[in-house]
C-alpha cells in the first residue's frame, strides 16, 4: 500500500520501506536518528527527495491536502489552534466513539485545550487524525505519555485499525511494545534503515 | 492664506527651553533619559531643517524628475524602516523587498488617484502637494505593513505546530494559516482604526491644525483632513493585505507545506 524509496531527509538517507495493508511496522532507532523526519517526509510536511507511492500512485499526482487525509500523521507533539477541544474536529459527533475507545470521557470534546494533560492531548490528537479512517497511519510515539490503561486502549485502537486494513508505521522507543504487536520492526541508524527479525 | 503668522528663530529657542527643563529634571531625578532626549532633539532639529531646505529647493525646481527622485528616496527609507522593525525576517531579497513592495504599490496607487482625481493641482505631480501627501501616506502604510508582517512571521513561527496540525488534517495552506492571517491583519490595521476613532475628539490632526493656523476656514481644513484619513486608511489596508498575502505565499509552498526554513534566524527588535 505505502511504498517509499530513495527518501532523503535532513538526517540522511536513502531510506526505502514498504507497509502493506493490515500491517503494523515499528520504526525504532536512537534519539535524533531522524525517525520523526521520515514520518514528516512521508506526510509531505517537509520538502524532501525521493519517491512515495500510495497504492501505486505517486504522491505528486495527489494534491497535498488529499494526500494527508489518506496518509495521516500524528506527531509526537500535537498542535492546537482553538480554545475548545471540539473545535479541532471537523465532525465532533463522529469522533465520540473513537474518543471513548481511547479511554477518554465522551464529553472531552467540551474540554478546554489549556487544561488537558499531556496524555489527554496525545489521545485527542490521535482521535482527531484517525476519525475519518485514513489508509495509512503514521504514528510518532503514540503511547509515550500514556499510563498503563491509556496505553492499552490506544494499542487496541491501533490494532483495530490494522484489522480494518490500514497500513500503520509507528515510531516507538519501547522494544516490548514493538514485540507485542508490530508485524515487523525497522531500525534506523546513521540515516539508514535495516530490518530487524520479528522475534528477538 | 490671510493671517499667517511667521515664527522667528528666537521663538523656537524660547520653546526649546521646555525641553531643556525636561533634561534638567531627568538629570536631577537620575532617570538616565537626558542623553537620549538630547540626541533625539538634535536629530529632530537637523532633520527638519534639512527637509525644509530640500523641500524649498524641490518646490523651486518644479521638476518632475526631481520630485519623483525624492519620492523614491522616501520609499527607500521607509522600506528600510519596515525591514528594521522585523523580528523574524525572511531570507534573501524577500526580507527587505516584500514590505517595501507592498507599501510602495499601495501608497503610490492611492496617491496617484488622489493627485489626479481629487486634489487636481497643476501639474498633477506638483511637489507642494505630491510630496507631503506621499509622506503622510507612506508613513502610515509603513507602520501598518511592518506591524502586520512582524505579527505574521512571529505567530507562524511560534504556532508552527498548530498550523501543521491543520495541514495534517487536510487543510489547504490558506485554511491552515487563517487564524494567523486574521491576527496579522488586525495588528496592521489597529493603529489607523484607533486614530480614525480618536481623531477630532481626542486629537486634532497635525495637517488640519496646520491649515487652520495658516488661516484656512476650519470646515475646509476638515475636508482636507478627511480626504487624507480616507487615503491613509485605504493605502494601509491595501498595503497590509498585500504584505500578508505575499508573506503567506512565501512561507508556504505549492505542496501546502509551512516553509519556516525561509525565515532567517531571529534578530532582536531593532
Amino acid at each position: 500500500m505505502l511504498e517509499v524509496s530513495g527518501l532523503w531527509t535532513k538526517a540522511g538517507g536513502p531510506v526505502s520501506l514498504n507497509v502493506r495493508p493490515g500491517e503494523i511496522v515499528a520504526l525504532r532507532g536512537p534519539s535524533g536518528s531522524g525517525k520523526s523526519l521520515i514520518l514528516r517526509a512521508i506526510a509531505d510536511l517537509d520538502a524532501t527527495e525521493g519517491s512515495v507511492l500510495l497504492n501505486g500512485i505517486p504522491r505528486d499526482r495527489i494534491p497535498a491536502p488529499e494526500w494527508r487525509k489518506k496518509v495521516a500523521l500524528v506527531p509526537a507533539e500535537s498542535g492546537w489552534w482553538a480554545d475548545r477541544v471540539g473545535d479541532h474536529f471537523a465532525d465532533p459527533d463522529a469522533a465520540r466513539p473513537l474518543i471513548t475507545s481511547l479511554g477518554l470521557d465522551a464529553d472531552a470534546l467540551e474540554w478546554e485545550v489549556n487544561r488537558l494533560s499531556t496524555g489527554e492531548r496525545q489521545r485527542l490528537a490521535i482521535a482527531r487524525a484517525l476519525v475519518h479512517d485514513p489508509q495509512v497511519w503514521l504514528l510518532d510515539e503514540p503511547t509515550a505519555a500514556l499510563d498503563g490503561n491509556a496505553a492499552r486502549s490506544t494499542e487496541n485502537v491501533i490494532r483495530e485499525g490494522c484489522g480494518r486494513g490500514a497500513a500503520i508505521l509507528m515510531v516507538t522507543h519501547d522494544p516490548a511494545q514493538a514485540d507485542r504487536f508490530a508485524t515487523r520492526s525497522l531500525f534506523l541508524a546513521d540515516g539508514r534503515l535495516s530490518e530487524m527479525s520479528a522475534v528477538q | 492664506m490671510s493671517g499667517y503668522l511667521a515664527l522667528s528663530y528666537w521663538d523656537l529657542v524660547l520653546a526649546s527651553g521646555f525641553l531643556i527643563l525636561n533634561a534638567v529634571l531627568s538629570l536631577w531625578l537620575q532617570l538616565g533619559l537626558a542623553r537620549q532626549m538630547l540626541v533625539a532633539a538634535v536629530r529632530m532639529v537637523v532633520q527638519l531643517l534639512a527637509v525644509g531646505l530640500v523641500l524649498k529647493a524641490v518646490f523651486a525646481a518644479g521638476s518632475a524628475l526631481v520630485t519623483f527622485s525624492l519620492a523614491v528616496v522616501m520609499i527607500l527609507f521607509a522600506g528600510r524602516e519596515i525591514w528594521a522593525r522585523q523580528e523574524r525576517r525572511m531570507r534573501g531579497a524577500w526580507g527587505p523587498g516584500l514590505g517595501a513592495a507592498a507599501m510602495t504599490v499601495a501608497g503610490t496607487l492611492v496617491v496617484l488617484i488622489a493627485l489626479t482625481q481629487q486634489i487636481g493641482a497643476d501639474p498633477w505631480w506638483s511637489p507642494r502637494y505630491a510630496l507631503p501627501l506621499f509622506g503622510m501616506i507612506l508613513g502610515n502604510t509603513m507602520t501598518g505593513v511592518s506591524l502586520g508582517l512582524d505579527t505574521l512571521t512571529a505567530s507562524l513561527w511560534r504556532d508552527a505546530a498548530a498550523v501543521e496540525a491543520r495541514l495534517l488534517l487536510g487543510a489547504t495552506k490558506w485554511e491552515a494559516v487563517r487564524p494567523f492571517t486574521r491576527r496579522a491583519m488586525r495588528s496592521g490595521m489597529t493603529p489607523i482604526i484607533n486614530s480614525m476613532a480618536a481623531t477630532g475628539v481626542i486629537s486634532l490632526p497635525g495637517m488640519m491644525t496646520g491649515q487652520i493656523f495658516a488661516g484656512v476656514d476650519p470646515t475646509e481644513a476638515v475636508k482636507y483632513q478627511l480626504l487624507i484619513m480616507f487615503l491613509i486608511g485605504g493605502a494601509t489596508a491595501l498595503g497590509v493585505v498585500l504584505a500578508i498575502v505575499g508573506g503567506i505565499w512565501r512561507l508556504t509552498d505549492e505542496r501546502h507545506r509551512l516553509r519556516l526554513d525561509r525565515l532567517a534566524p531571529p534578530t532582536g527588535p531593532a
